[in-house]
C-alpha cells in the first residue's frame, strides 16, 4: 500500500444531509433504483459482510459455552445455549495466558509510544522542505522501501547487539515504519504555513510549534498511525519466535499458536480440563477472542480517518 | 516533546541573522522553501535548522542500525560463516573464511530451492488472478450504495480483518475448514466423509489465496473508493443528459476513472512478486508440509534460523533481495512511463 494518488482526500458525503438510514435525495437526472438491482446489491453486501462476521461469531460464541454444550455440538457452536464466562475466568486467574496477555499489552503500549514519538519527531523534522539535509535524510528513509537487508543479517545483528531474550528485540528492529513517517509528514506539510509563521513571529521554537500547533491539528492522522503501530505490535509473533527462547516471555500471539495450532493445553489448567468442567476448545476460542478484541473494538473508531490517512501517504519528495 | 515550556528565546533568538534567514518572517520561509537558501552559508543553514535535524535523528539512527548495517551483513553469503568464530555473531564475520560463490552454486544445484521459487510464482499468479479484482468489485459495490449509514457499516466490517494477526486468520480458517473444523464436523454428522483442506497440498494454494482475500480484500477498497469519490458528478450528469443509462455510465465514466489506479497497483504488485505471505505460510508449514508451502522467504528462514546454515540462507536471501529490487525498480519505471507517480517521483 504505497500507492500514490493525485486525488484530493475527500470525506465529503455525496449528499448534504445524511439522515440516519434513509436514502438521501437523488439528483433529478438519475434513474430511480429498480428493485432487482437493489435486491442484488443487498444480497451481495450481506454475503460479503457475513463471510467476515460468521467465523468471528463462531469463535466468540464457542468461547462462551460450557463443556456440555460444546460436546453436544461435537465441536464449534453456532447457536449459543446459555452463556458462561468460565473459560475467561480460568485464563485470567493467573498462569501462562494471563502472563502472555500482560506481555502483549506492555509491548504494545511501550512500543507504540516509542514508535509514535520517534516517527512524529522525524516527520516534523522533514516537513519543512528546504531545510538543511532534508532531502538526503528523506532519500535515506525512502530507499529502505525498496530493499530489505534480509532476514539472516538482521538476525545476526540483533544477536550481536545482545537483544536476544529481551523485550527490546520485539520493539527496536521494527520500531519505525517509513510509510507511517511519510503519512505524518504529508499531513504536517498541509498545515497552514501562515499559522506556523505567526507562531514563529511570536517567538515559538520548533519544539513548541510541534507541541502546541501541529500536534493538536493532527489528531486524526495521529489516531490512524497510532492504530497502525499498535496493531503491528499486538499482532507480531515472528520476532518473538526467533529472538525469545524463554517460554515465560512469549506474547499472546505466540501462546495462541501453541495452544490452538499445536493443540497444546495451557499450563496450569490441566486440572479443570481433566475434571471435565472446561472444554479445551472453549479455552482456545477464549484466547482468540482476547487476541482479536482490542483490535475489533478500536478500529471502528478510527475508521473514518483511514481514507485520508492512507492517501496522504503520497510521497512528495 | 517535553520541551513545551521552552522559553521564548531559545531556538530562534540564537539564530544570528534575523533577516532574511530568520525563519520567522515570510522571507525566511521563502528562503527555506525556495532557491534563496542557496545564498546562505552552510553554517547559517545548520544553525537555523539544527532543531529539525535533531528531531529526525532517532528515526534515522534506528533505520541506519536496523536497515542499513544488516545490508553489510550480507557478506556472510560469500563466506563459510561460523557463528562461533568470534565473541559475537558480528565479530565472527571477520574471522570466517571467504569462499566466493560456493554457496550460490550450492543453491542453484538444490532442487528444493527451485521448488520454492516455483511455489512462490504459482502463489503470486493465483493472487493476481483470484485476489486482485475483488477489491475493485467490492469498491464498485460500496460506491453504488448511497445510504451513508449502510455504507459506513459495510466499510467498518470489511476493514476489520485487515487488523487481525495472521495467527488469528490462519487459526480461524483452521477451525472452519480444518479436519476438526466446523465444515468437516457438519459433514460427518450428516453421514458424509469428513475432509481436511488445511493439510491437503493440492488445495493448499487456493486456501492461502482465500485467506488473503478474507484478510485484505476489504482494506484494498480504500484506494479505489478514493479514486471514485474524486470523479466529478458533472460527468455523470452530462452522460445522463446524453442518454447514457446506469450501466453505460459505469462503463464510460466509473471504470475509466479507476484505470490509472488499477494500472499502478498492478505494476507495483508485479514488482513485489517474490514476496508472498511469509508469516501466513510459515504458520501453516507444519500442517501442510514443506512441498506445498515452501516459498523463498520460508526457505531462507528454514535454512538460516532453523538449520543454522547462515551463509547458505543469506545467499538465498540475497538472490531474492536482488531480484526483488530489480523487479521493483522496473515496475516503478513502467509506472513512470505510464505517467503515474510510482513509489517515488522521478
Amino acid at each position: 500500500m504505497t500507492a500514490v494518488l493525485d486525488t484530493p482526500p475527500d470525506d465529503a458525503p455525496r449528499v448534504s444531509k445524511p439522515s440516519r438510514w434513509a436514502a438521501p435525495p437523488r439528483p433529478v437526472w438519475e434513474e430511480p433504483p429498480n428493485k432487482a438491482g437493489l435486491a442484488g446489491k443487498g444480497i451481495a453486501l450481506t454475503l460479503a459482510c457475513l463471510a467476515i462476521l460468521f467465523p468471528l461469531w463462531i469463535v466468540v460464541v464457542t468461547s462462551l459455552q460450557s463443556k456440555k454444550t460444546i460436546d453436544e455440538a461435537g465441536g464449534l457452536v453456532v447457536i449459543p445455549k446459555g452463556i458462561t464466562f468460565i473459560a475467561y475466568q480460568e485464563l485470567l486467574s493467573g498462569g501462562q495466558v494471563q502472563k502472555a496477555a500482560l506481555v502483549s499489552i506492555g509491548v504494545t503500549v511501550v512500543g507504540t509510544l516509542f514508535s509514535m514519538t520517534v516517527s512524529v519527531l522525524c516527520a516534523y523534522g522533514l516537513s519543512r522542505s528546504g531545510s538543511l539535509g532534508h532531502r538526503g535524510i528523506l532519500m535515506t528513509l525512502l530507499a529502505t522501501m525498496f530493499f530489505g537487508a534480509g532476514l539472516i543479517p538482521t538476525y545476526l545483528l540483533v544477536q550481536a547487539l545482545g537483544l536476544t531474550d529481551t523485550y527490546l528485540a520485539l520493539i527496536l528492529p521494527s520500531a519505525v515504519s517509513v510509510f507511517n513517517i511519510l503519512v505524518l509528514r504529508a499531513f504536517f506539510m498541509n498545515i497552514s504555513q501562515e499559522l506556523i509563521d505567526s507562531a514563529r513571529i511570536d517567538g515559538a521554537g520548533d519544539w513548541r510549534i510541534l507541541w502546541k500547533i501541529v500536534l493538536p491539528l493532527s489528531r486524526a492522522v495521529l489516531a490512524v498511525i497510532g492504530l497502525f503501530y499498535a496493531v503491528g505490535y499486538w499482532s507480531a509473533w515472528f520476532n518473538a519466535s526467533i529472538y525469545l527462547t524463554d517460554q515465560d516471555m512469549m506474547p499472546l500471539q505466540n501462546v495462541m499458536i501453541q495452544l490452538v495450532q499445536m493443540q497444546q493445553r495451557p499450563v496450569g489448567l490441566q486440572a479443570q480440563i481433566n475434571t471435565g468442567q472446561l472444554s479445551p476448545l472453549a479455552i482456545q476460542m477464549a484466547v482468540m477472542v482476547m487476541a482479536l478484541l482490542p483490535v475489533a473494538v478500536l478500529s471502528p473508531f478510527v475508521q473514518k480517518h483511514f481514507k485520508k490517512g492512507m492517501l496522504t501517504g503520497a510521497v512528495k519528495g | 516533546m517535553s520541551n513545551s515550556t521552552v522559553p521564548r528565546t531559545t531556538t530562534e533568538a540564537k539564530t544570528p541573522a534575523r533577516s532574511p534567514a530568520a525563519s520567522g518572517s515570510a522571507a525566511g520561509r521563502r528562503a527555506r522553501d525556495g532557491k534563496n537558501s542557496g545564498k546562505l552559508s552552510l553554517k547559517l543553514r545548520f544553525r537555523r535548522d539544527r532543531t529539525l535535524i535533531l528531531m529526525t535523528l532517532p528515526a534515522v539512527l534506528l533505520i541506519l542500525v536496523f536497515n542499513y548495517i544488516p545490508i553489510l551483513g550480507n557478506v556472510v553469503a560469500f563466506q563459510d560463516y561460523d557463528p562461533y568464530a568470534g565473541d559475537n555473531g558480528f565479530v565472527a564475520i571477520f574471522n570466517s573464511p571467504w569462499i566466493g560463490f560456493e554457496q550460490f552454486e550450492r543453491i542453484f544445484a538444490d532442487s528444493a530451492f527451485w521448488h520454492a521459487v516455483q511455489n512462490t510464482l504459482v502463489l503470486f499468479f493465483l493472487q493476481l488472478v483470484l485476489y486482485f479484482p475483488i477489491p475493485i468489485l467490492l469498491a464498485l459495490l460500496i460506491n453504488s450504495v448511497v445510504r451513508p449509514r449502510i455504507r459506513a457499516v459495510a466499510q467498518a466490517v470489511m476493514y476489520l480483518p485487515h487488523f487481525f494477526s495472521w495467527v488469528l486468520v490462519v487459526t480461524v480458517f483452521m477451525q472452519i475448514f480444518g479436519g476438526a473444523g466446523i465444515i468437516a464436523q457438519t459433514l460427518r454428522q450428516h453421514g458424509y466423509e469428513g475432509f481436511d483442506v488445511m493439510t491437503d497440498p493440492e488445495v493448499f494454494k487456493y486456501l492461502v489465496t482465500a485467506q488473503t482475500v478474507w484478510k485484505d480484500a476489504g482494506w484494498g477498497i480504500i484506494v479505489f473508493l478514493a479514486a471514485l469519490s474524486s470523479v466529478s458528478g458533472d460527468l455523470y450528469e452530462a452522460a445522463a443528459m446524453d442518454g447514457a443509462g446506469r450501466w453505460r455510465r459505469m462503463w464510460h465514466i466509473t471504470l475509466p476513472a479507476l484505470r490509472p489506479v488499477i494500472a499502478l497497483l498492478l505494476v507495483l504488485r508485479v514488482g513485489d512478486a517474490l514476496t508472498v505471505g511469509f508469516e501466513q505460510l510459515l504458520l501453516q508449514r507444519q500442517a501442510v508440509g514443506v512441498n506445498a508451502s515452501e516459498v523463498l522467504d520460508t526457505y531462507v528462514w528454514w535454512n538460516g534460523i532453523r538449520n543454522q546454515d547462515f551463509s547458505y540462507a543469506a545467499a538465498a536471501g540475497l538472490i531474492k533481495g536482488v531480484v526483488g529490487l530489480a523487479l521493483v525498480l522496473i515496475a516503478n519505471k513502467v509506472a513512470h512511463l505510464m505517467g503515474e507517480q510510482g513509489v517515488y517521483k522521478k
